[in-house]
């Protein structure tokens, strides 16, 4: 006998939230050293007509015979027609998705996970920190900030890469500035062009002046760097509250029911994978937790 | 949006060149290729079979695409040969507990082999074999460890599968309990007292020992991170001997280290 | 005429041998009865064709790390607590097809109609067993997503629940509030007594397979008998867990010694995952032909000991045993809680008697609570 059926089945559970669709590639541009951003479209029109996602969140990418991998939309909300990923070559689903090309089709299934808080933030100022491939996710957050400019205060992107040819987006960047955003960036090791910062990211905070009282740090990257974030947000005393974070954990579902996302208390893939420091503190910074 | 003509894939116009060697070993191991007759006949199909002395009498000269390397390393011959085989391979991968850990005739790397010469053999000169027998690791790199006494077909075609689809072999290397329970076999050591090297191996033979109500043997090879010294303890416990232990460690992948060094302890605490 | 159909609720006596009655019943009715039997060296679960297939006059031994099966001095039919397997290898199969791929024509098909899903009814399932089912349930229905395989399985099955009166060496279900007696959810649930057993009915379809079993309304006596029996076993736990402010207790201790203690014992071996009832870790395989062309995406129980389990790019996030034990007891004993309402372990033991090396749960909230 069966009573805890607990809620209805949802829309996503039929025909089950497993399925992957086909979706084709519609270019390819490479960013970086084994990193490029694939825009893709369902197959299926009446997919592509309902699909939206919020900035923040994820879809589970699929190539047949190799597996599946969750990966974050790297595009602009406001155009769900087209999703945009950003790739980089790592294991071995990405490497197979290095292999094909443009008209070449993979499965996609999502968008799954939380969202950046681009409502509950209107009104404040943007910190945007992050490095390397972190800014992927957060690039919809810009586009968005972009879009509705006046909704936001100021807004700042603290970015950091290994070296100035790792940089993500570079040529949006010009079009950015022009639209208020201020941008400090900084790479580990310059090249003999590169006249900007050297260093790590979270040192960019030295350059700026936030208002704690009306300031939102949204971070993500490398774990030892969203710590040292962390650890420079609170020192301006921007409360935990107001300072989000977007963690990686290995994913098998996507959707809360593997088991392998777990993040202390919480799934990364369904209360994740942006989260407010506050919720995550306790748990965050705990070695192998 | 139209979409651009895809180029051929490399694989279509040319089939990849496999090689299958062995050195000191049974040949269990290449039989099991032999064995997978359900998929055999694919496998032909796929792949050219460029030398294969088990299987075909064409020998063709390298470089190969993909190695199979049975055996352990057992005379300064081997040495040179299996140096050669690497030079002439893009992928090698390394079959069976003999490639990958010495296999059962590592027993002699505890004993001094030239006393056994002496013994077995009515003409000792012309022996000329080394004092131990070691995985092909020692001498060359590998790109692929594929465990087992013998291996395991399945595991050796989706290893096959994997590098024609173009993925990164990889095989469990978590506990045969893992697989043992999947099956559904009561544990032989908490429900009949059997020993079972078990929660210390890595899965891939599908349990197979444990169903038959035998202790596993360990012949895949210390799992990812093998606690020998609290299953040490509780063999003790079952009442085993420091003897019992050694032999029970010392079996077709005695001599991976984690075995190996178990081994060596109880062997002094025999004395 | 009277009617043959008791009341839901109702507590009804019947002869021993008219359990097999309510048997032919549920396989009239299409059911498939897996439940206790004898085989390999312990009792299992399994296929059943009537009460002779259940494991009657044996008793089960069990303590950290040991199990032996031994003879009672009576016939009872469930007379054993829990054993190796749990329920959740019908439910939540260790591994299953989750659909098949093809490639064609440049893209991909899925087809992942199910086989139509087999029709279990569960005899003998234990109030710490019903527990885990209705956790399992939680798991993987009670979230945005629901797992439609497990669903099909469920919403089907039939639970005849059997309360115990004789706990084991590692049980520890009253601790938990998961029995002795079945809670809620069983369609019929039997008390066994000497020479009876206590049916009490616990739904419609419940109710209809008694028609034919010969029964009366228990009487007074009897009911107390069973109540007395089942009193005597919450007081007769082989193990004793301490629940209070459990979450707050391991997430305060995230780095106590004790962890490394543990780590210095546990063999990583998985076992304890495998034979929990409510672990519900899986992974899922891509098995392709060798074309690449065939796909099939297969589902298998995994495990938070395994390394690769954590694994993201540029390394593991649990690469040591005394992270993944931490992960394990943690989130069964507090993160469970925060993510589905209720603590993830049930208090089997199966967990103590499995594991190879004796590790003993209750023990090791014990200790990290400072009791040892």
């Amino acid at each position: 006998m069966l009573n805890t059926i607990l809620t209805p089945s949802s829309p996503a559970s039929a025909p089950g939230p497993m399925l992957s669709h086909p979706a084709r590639i519609l270019d390819i541009k490479e960013e970086a050293y084994a990193i490029a951003t694939y825009r893709i479209q369902f197959e299926d029109p009446a997919l592509r007509e309902a699909y939206r996602f919020k900035a923040g969140q994820f879809n589970m990418l699929y190539v047949p015979g190799i597996g599946e991998v969750p990966i974050s939309m790297s595009s602009d909300p406001a155009e769900p027609g087209v999703i945009g990923h950003t790739i980089r070559y790592a294991g071995n689903v990405t490497r197979a998705i290095s292999r094909l090309q443009v008209g070449d089709v993979m499965g996609v299934r999502g968008p799954y996970g939380s969202a950046w808080p681009l409502s509950r933030i209107e009104g404040e100022d943007l910190c945007i920190v992050t490095g390397g491939i972190g800014l992927a996710p957060l690039r919809p957050v810009i586009y968005h900030v972009l879009r509705h400019r006046q909704r936001y205060g100021r807004v700042y992107l603290l970015y950091g890469a290994r070296t100035p040819d790792d940089m993500l987006y570079e040529d949006e960047f010009e079009q950015w500035k022009q639209q208020g955003i201020k941008l400090f960036l900084t790479v580990d090791r310059a090249d003999a062009a590169w006249k900007g910062n050297v260093g790590v990211v979270p040192m960019l905070f030295y350059q700026l002046r936030l208002n704690p009282k009306k300031t939102t740090v949204l971070t993500c990257g490398p774990e030892i760097m969203i710590h040292f974030v962390i650890h420079e947000a609170i020192a301006r005393r921007i409360p935990k509250e107001r300072i989000y974070v977007s963690m990686e954990r290995n994913m098998k579902c996507g959707v809360g029911l593997c088991g392998h996302c777990q993040f202390g208390p919480t799934f990364v893939c369904k209360e994740g994978p942006v989260f407010s420091y506050a919720a995550i503190e306790p748990f965050f910074g705990v070695e192998e937790f | 949006m139209k979409a651009p003509k895809r180029k051929i894939k490399p694989e279509a116009a040319k089939k990849p060149k496999l090689a299958v060697f062995k050195f000191t070993s049974c040949d269990g191991c290449q039989l099991s290729l032999l064995d997978a007759e359900d998929v055999l006949l694919d496998v032909v199909d796929a792949v050219e079979i460029a030398y294969f002395v088990e299987a075909r009498d064409r020998r063709l000269p390298g470089p190969y695409d993909v190695t199979l390397v049975e055996g352990s390393i057992s005379t300064p011959e081997h040495i040179e040969q299996i140096q050669e085989i690497r030079e002439q391979s893009k992928f090698l991968i390394a079959i069976g507990a003999c490639a990958t850990a010495g296999g059962i005739q590592a027993l002699r790397n505890w004993r001094d082999v030239d006393e056994f010469v002496r013994i077995v053999y009515a003409h000792p000169e012309y022996i000329d074999a080394l004092q131990t027998s070691t995985p092909i690791s020692d001498y060359v790199q590998v790109d692929f460890e594929l465990r087992g006494c013998p291996i395991n077909k399945y595991q050796l075609l989706d290893v096959v599968t994997s590098l024609l689809i173009g993925k990164q072999p990889r095989t469990p290397t978590y506990s045969v309990c893992m697989e043992c329970k999947r099956r559904g076999t009561p544990c032989v050591m908490v429900s009949r007292g059997i020993p079972c090297l078990g929660p210390v191996t890595q899965a891939g033979c599908n349990a197979i020992c444990p169903a038959v109500n035998r202790g596993c043997f360990g012949c895949y090879g210390p799992h990812e991170a093998p606690n020998t010294d609290a299953l040490g303890q509780h063999l003790e416990d079952l009442g085993m001997t420091s003897a019992e232990i050694v032999r029970l460690y010392r079996n077709f992948s005695g001599y991976a280290d984690a075995f190996r060094l178990a081994s060596d302890v109880y062997e002094e605490m025999m004395a | 005429m009277p009617d043959l159909t008791p009341t839901i609720g109702a507590f009804a006596s019947v002869e021993k041998a008219a359990l097999q009655s309510i048997l032919d019943a549920l396989k009239g009715a299409g059911y498939t009865l897996i439940g206790p039997t004898l085989g390999e060296g312990a009792i299992i679960y399994d296929e059943i064709q009537g009460i002779d297939d259940l494991p009657r006059g044996w008793r089960d031994h069990q303590e950290p790390a040991a199990y032996r099966l031994q003879r009672r001095e009576d016939d009872a039919y469930f007379g054993f607590v829990v054993g190796p397997h749990s329920w959740k290898k019908y439910l939540f199969p260790p591994r299953q097809s989750l659909m098949k791929v093809q490639r064609k024509d440049g893209t991909f098909q899925v087809t992942d109609e199910p086989d139509p899903p087999p029709r279990y009814a569960f005899i003998g399932v234990r109030g710490c067993e019903l527990q885990a089912i209705h956790i399992q349930d939680k798991v993987f229905l009670g979230g945005p997503y629901q797992d439609a395989h497990y669903k099909a399985r469920r919403q089907q099955s039939f639970v005849l629940a059997v309360n115990c009166t004789e706990p084991g060496g590692t049980c520890f279900c009253a601790s938990m509030g998961s029995g002795p007696r079945a809670g809620a959810g069983f369609d019929l649930a039997l008390t066994e007594l000497d020479d009876i057993f206590i049916v009490e009915v616990g739904s419609e379809v419940g109710a209809m397979m008694m028609r034919e079993s010969g029964w009366r309304p228990a009487g007074a006596f009897e009911l107390q008998q069973a109540r007395e029996a089942l009193a005597a076993a919450e007081k007769n736990m082989g193990r004793h867990l301490d629940t209070s402010d459990l979450p707050n207790l391991l997430y305060q201790n995230l780095e106590n010694a004790r962890w490394d203690d543990v780590a210095r014992r546990c063999l990583s071996c998985a076992n304890c995952t495998m034979v929990c009832p409510t672990c519900f870790c899986n992974d899922v395989l891509e098995v392709s032909d060798l074309s690449g062309k065939n796909v099939e995406r297969v589902r298998v129980w995994d495990s938070c000991f395994s390394i690769e389990f954590s694994h993201v790019h540029g390394g593991n996030i649990r690469p040591h045993t005394r992270a993944r034990y931490r992960q394990w007891l943690t989130h069964k004993f507090a993160s469970w809680i925060d993510q589905f309402g209720v603590i993830g372990c049930v208090g089997c033991g199966r967990c103590i008697t499995w594991c190879p090396a004796g590790i003993d749960v209750t023990a090791e909230v014990a200790a990290i609570r400072g009791e040892v």
